[in-house]
């Protein structure tokens, strides 16, 4: 076994490999929480419209879910990255080619985000149509606006019913976000690759970056259950969780 | 707009890579799909048994491949196959990696269907004097599959859209098909409009016959 291997500088001008697993696991960890947190506003708002009494809005936030869902993240990637710029005025197209900060973390972290509000967008519809149904109708019987409802008697509840299924998707994020590699992002898997190929050492590279997976969903997991606990509602079976 | 959204003559002039392409990822899902659900049930077994280590082994194994990324262990076959003196062809590589992936995820729903059968009717079978092989194929297992089949064409479907990613590995998938010609003919953007429809063409459709269906099989409660 060769655990100095990591010690050793890379051949990529980049420092120690021990640098590169790090760079890696930033990568990793900045396009997981920048596509959550779009995941998790997008998916809200398109998991609302699916619940409203408007037949155009739910026919749009289908849309939307049956879209994102049905295409290869990987070609969805490549379809911000490479077709985009194509098909958008020259100028725009021009400025996301040449002047866009950070190419493929601003895009990895947008077409991820997007992919997985089609995913969040499911589970928050789901949340809100596990509620009873008079509780809209108390809420509007109250003279509460449909908005009110939704912020204040819908949302809060649906949301905490929904957590376990949100940290399965959490988790999920963590481990899409290696398909980024395609469009050029030097997150973990990339980084792996590069080792394995450089240093030619297999099962210490491969073990390392595998461990730096299972911490990273070892961690996602445990925030989501001491989150869980923390705004259970009192009383609720669904509030519970151990 | 420089180029068109879609370039129909590059898909006819090289329609016989994109079809050899599309062909490997639909053999490459069937494969995997029956594989994996098959490693799935025995891993679901092991872990519904009341044998310690089995169980504990079963959970272990599902537990590791649910918490790594798929193009991870893709590229753990891809290095450690050679490694050990095992020689494949890239895309066997790929099919061994997607089938023992899938047989965790194939395992999980095929478990929470077998769990999502009352106990009573485990009872009531041997009460009759069922055996437990009688018991499970004739009692609960048509029932727990009717319960998982929209899970199950779900995953498929999945499954199907995650075949684009052997292409990292240098497998000539569907994906790395449409990123050839393209490439080639300087004509990248509408290749990728291309396969972008024809996923969410077949995607979309096997999602919607499967809703159809189920509305007739589903078991009524």
């Amino acid at each position: 076994m060769n655990w100095g291997v990591f010690l050793e500088e890379s051949p990529t001008g980049d420092g120690p490999y021990w640098k590169l697993a790090l760079d890696g696991a930033k990568w990793t960890v900045l396009v997981s929480l920048g596509g959550w947190a779009i995941a998790l506003l997008v998916g809200s708002l398109i998991g609302i419209l699916r619940t409203v009494p408007n037949k155009l809005l739910v026919w749009l936030g289908d849309a939307y879910v049956e879209l994102f869902r049905n295409i290869p993240l990987l070609v969805q990637l490549f379809l911000w990255f490479f077709v985009l710029p194509e098909v958008l005025p020259e100028a725009v197209g021009r400025w996301l080619k040449q002047d866009l900060p950070y190419p493929e973390l601003t895009t990895a972290i947008i077409g991820l985000g997007l992919f997985t509000a089609a995913r969040v967008a499911v589970q928050v519809s789901a949340g809100i149509k596990s509620l009873p149904r008079g509780q809209a109708a108390a809420g509007l019987a109250l003279g509460f606006t449909r908005t009110e409802v939704y912020l204040k008697i819908l949302l809060p509840q649906a949301f905490r019913i929904i957590i376990p299924p949100l940290t399965s998707e959490f988790m999920s994020i963590f481990k899409n976000s290696s398909v980024a590699l395609g469009i050029g992002l030097t997150e973990l898997v990339f980084q792996m690759r590069q080792m394995v190929e450089y240093s030619s050492v297999v099962i210490e590279t491969i073990a390392v970056y595998t461990l730096i997976y299972i911490a990273l969903a070892l961690i996602v997991n445990r925030f989501m259950a001491w989150l869980e606990r923390a705004v259970r509602i009192p009383g609720l079976i669904a509030g519970g969780g151990k | 707009m420089s180029m068109p959204l879609i370039d129909w003559e590059l898909v006819v002039a090289n329609k016989g890579l994109i079809v050899e392409g599309l062909l490997f990822s639909l053999k490459l899902t069937l494969i995997a799909s029956v594989i994996g659900m098959i490693g799935g049930a025995l891993l679901a077994m092991a872990r519904l048994s009341s044998i310690k280590p089995l169980s504990f082994l079963a959970s272990s194994y599902v537990n590791l491949f649910r918490s790594v990324p798929l193009l991870l262990v893709l590229f753990w076959f891809f290095f450690l196959l050679p490694f050990f003196g095992i020689r494949l062809e890239v895309g066997n590589i790929a099919i061994v990696t997607f089938s023992v992936f899938e047989a965790a995820y194939f395992c999980e729903i095929i478990r929470a269907g077998i769990q999502s059968i009352s106990r009573g009717q485990v009872s009531a079978a041997s009460a009759l004097g069922l055996t437990y092989g009688q018991t499970m194929s004739l009692i609960v297992l048509p029932q727990a599959f009717r319960n998982m089949l929209p899970v199950l064409v779900t995953q498929v479907v999945i499954l199907f859209q995650d075949t684009s990613l052997t292409s990292v590995i240098g497998v000539y998938d569907f994906f790395h098909a449409a990123e050839v010609v393209g490439k080639n003919n300087g004509a990248l953007p509408p290749m990728i409009m291309f396969i972008a429809m024809i996923y969410f063409g077949i995607c979309f459709s096997i999602s919607m016959a499967a809703r159809t269906l189920l509305k007739r099989y589903a078991v009524l409660r």
